[in-house]
């Protein structure tokens, strides 16, 4: 009982307590000096995530509990949350100049951005059911004001509602999942629920259990039946706020999803995996078919994320260290692409406002032949033509599903990606073919091309010397799955040498 | 007949499956919806505390009174953002959220 009441170590927590106090210390901050500080808000804030980056390096690699277990720290969180908040980061860049030409250059949206982030990398790290939860619902929370953050804009209030009413929809089905879990386990740490699922295997109760979870969790990561609120929201979001649901909410939920299923269920690979085949399927074929017809560019992006998440989650149907690894590569991928191409959305804009239409973007080569190089290149990128770095993503959570004997998966996944590709090279060749529409006004701004053209080069460059992402999955999958790995590597190396 | 955990169990399936319901067969007000979003969560609650009972366990009630702060700082959260959609278009009536489909 004593050592239940001791203070517990606080040390593995100390990014998510230094972006607490900091969130609020940047809110008062914020108040006191009225609507002026925007600026200088948004500096602290970004200030605020380089800290608790390196409060996050600076943790040992091995796996570390604290509060009574409910919060891990291990080598995958590390490198999970340095993502998470590389992508808050860069949307916060991102948003700068667009608010203040929008005229809603406020304050509350970096700390917004600040508290969501608190929320993720909670999830990242979550290690009982009850942390799942918190981690999720602060996460949620701040985004779905974020998404309204445009108050007197219909489709900006529109988005948060929709965001709203289907995100809590989705909590309420994960909570119950959670529930179920907790009374046929008889605990909510997810340690504790290995052993038991090891011990007792799956119930029937525990089986709903996981399911209802698995809902819960696919809404979050926007993969197919749980996708609807993307497009909407996506569409009515204002762009800087869409770039950043594209990249870091995402990579939160399925580093959590990974956590879930391999640390919890990890003896119950059986059960899950027919499911997250299943959804991956699903996202894959209607982010690809569904995108065909769009004429959004930001209602395009959201198909495309839908589809992106099933490549992903490919990774995660393998069931293997190797899959965790191709997730992991995916994702950090993924975050820097998307990055650049929202950039040259943001880019998108005449005298009166942003513009949105495909359609606007013709002739852009003749405008500025830089921007739509770059466009292009990250648009081949995102359908995953070679040498670029989006093929790479793909390359490996494909390589882990034939390693798994996941045929059928990887075939349709090729399949999806082929006919994905159409709709990318749609926007290439409207770029660079159709007849020139009505130049894009002014520059970019500074930060703006600064966080494009490191996109940009890291997409054209990662072939060179793709060493460092790929070590960094690597180590972040043997963290995860230790015991797995042992035993898998030498039949996958035996696998590929067939 | 003794009350036991199957009984509790079904009351909470029965109101979750009312709250959901109450989400997607609701056309009139997105009031009805925040309510039912509300009485999916005090179904958990239910839950949690039924087989915290059960199981002589005091983790499913910390459990509940967590969901139950969440829940409340979901509502202000939900009739904030519904607040400013009002002045922006005018109504709340749920089949008036269209402005975007597809």
């Amino acid at each position: 009982m004593e050592t239940a009441l001791a203070m517990p170590d606080l040390g593995p927590a100390l990014a998510e307590i230094i972006l607490a106090v900091g969130a609020m210390a940047l809110l008062m901050l914020g108040v006191f000096r009225g609507d002026g500080s925007s600026r200088a808000v948004s500096i602290g804030s970004i200030a605020l995530l380089i800290v608790a980056a390196f409060a996050v390096i600076s943790q040992p690699d091995e796996r570390v509990l604290t509060f009574g277990g409910a919060f891990v720290m291990d080598g995958f969180a590390i490198v999970m949350k340095c993502l998470v908040l590389a992508g808050s980061a860069i949307a916060i860049v991102m948003a700068q100049s667009f608010m203040a030409r929008e005229n809603i250059d406020r304050f509350e949206f970096p700390v917004l951005i600040l508290l969501a982030t608190l929320g993720m990398i909670m999830m990242v790290s979550a290690n009982g059911l009850i942390a799942l939860y918190m981690g999720l619902e602060l996460q949620s929370l701040a985004l779905y004001v974020v998404a309204s953050f445009h108050r007197d804009n219909t489709r900006s209030t529109e988005a948060g509602l929709k965001y709203f009413v289907l995100g809590a929809l989705a909590s309420g089905m994960l909570l119950y999942g959670s529930s179920l879990i907790y009374g046929f386990s008889g605990t909510t740490n997810f340690d504790v629920l290995a052993g038991v699922i090891a011990m007792n295997g799956m119930s029937t109760g525990l089986i709903f259990g996981l399911v209802f979870l698995m809902a819960g969790l696919a809404f979050k990561i926007s993969a197919v039946p749980f996708h609807m609120w993307t497009p909407d929201v996506y569409e009515g979001a204002p762009t800087p706020v869409t770039a950043f649901f594209a990249a870091a909410p995402k990579i939160a939920a399925m580093a959590l999803f990974l956590r879930v299923m391999y640390g919890g269920f990890a003896d119950a690979v059986f059960q899950w995996q027919q499911v997250v085949v299943f959804i991956s399927i699903a996202s894959m074929v209607l982010g690809a078919f569904a995108a065909i017809g769009q004429t959004n560019i930001k209602r395009l992006m959201a198909y495309s994320s839908i589809g992106h998440m099933g490549f992903a989650l490919v990774g995660l149907a393998a069931g293997t260290p190797e899959g965790v690894k191709g997730v992991v590569i995916y994702l950090t991928i993924y975050l820097i692409m998307n990055a650049g191409v929202f950039c040259c959305i943001l880019a998108m804009r005449h005298k009166e406002g942003p513009v949105e239409e495909i359609s606007d973007l013709a002739g852009l080569s003749q405008n500025q032949p830089m921007l739509a190089a770059v466009f292009a290149m990250l648009m081949f990128s995102l359908a995953g033509i070679p040498p670029l770095a989006g093929f790479f993503a793909k390359f490996y959570v494909f390589l882990a599903a034939i390693n798994a004997g996941l045929y059928a998966l990887a075939i349709i996944g090729v399949l999806a990606s082929v006919v994905g590709a159409f709709y990318y090279l749609r926007v290439v060749k409207i770029i660079y073919f159709d007849d020139p529409a009505p130049a894009f006004a002014g520059p970019m701004g500074s930060e703006i091309r600064a966080v494009l053209a490191v996109s940009a080069l890291f997409t054209l460059l990662f072939i060179l010397y793709p060493t460092p992402v790929l070590k960094m999955a690597e180590g972040a999958a043997n963290s995860l799955v230790p015991t797995v790995e042992a035993a898998e590597a030498p039949a996958a190396a035996a696998e590929s040498a067939h | 007949m003794e009350i036991g955990l199957a009984h509790y169990l079904t009351v909470a399936a029965i109101l979750f499956t009312l709250g959901i319901f109450g989400i997607f067969l609701n056309r009139k007000n997105v009031i009805i919806i925040l309510m039912s979003i509300e009485l999916m969560l005090l179904a958990v609650n239910i839950n949690l505390v039924a087989f915290s009972t059960h199981l002589g366990d005091l983790t499913g009630q910390i459990f509940a009174m967590l969901v139950l702060t969440v829940a409340a700082a979901e509502a202000a959260i939900g009739l904030a953002i519904l607040v400013v959609y009002f002045r922006n278009r005018g109504s709340i009536a749920v089949e008036d959220i269209n402005l975007m489909k597809g």
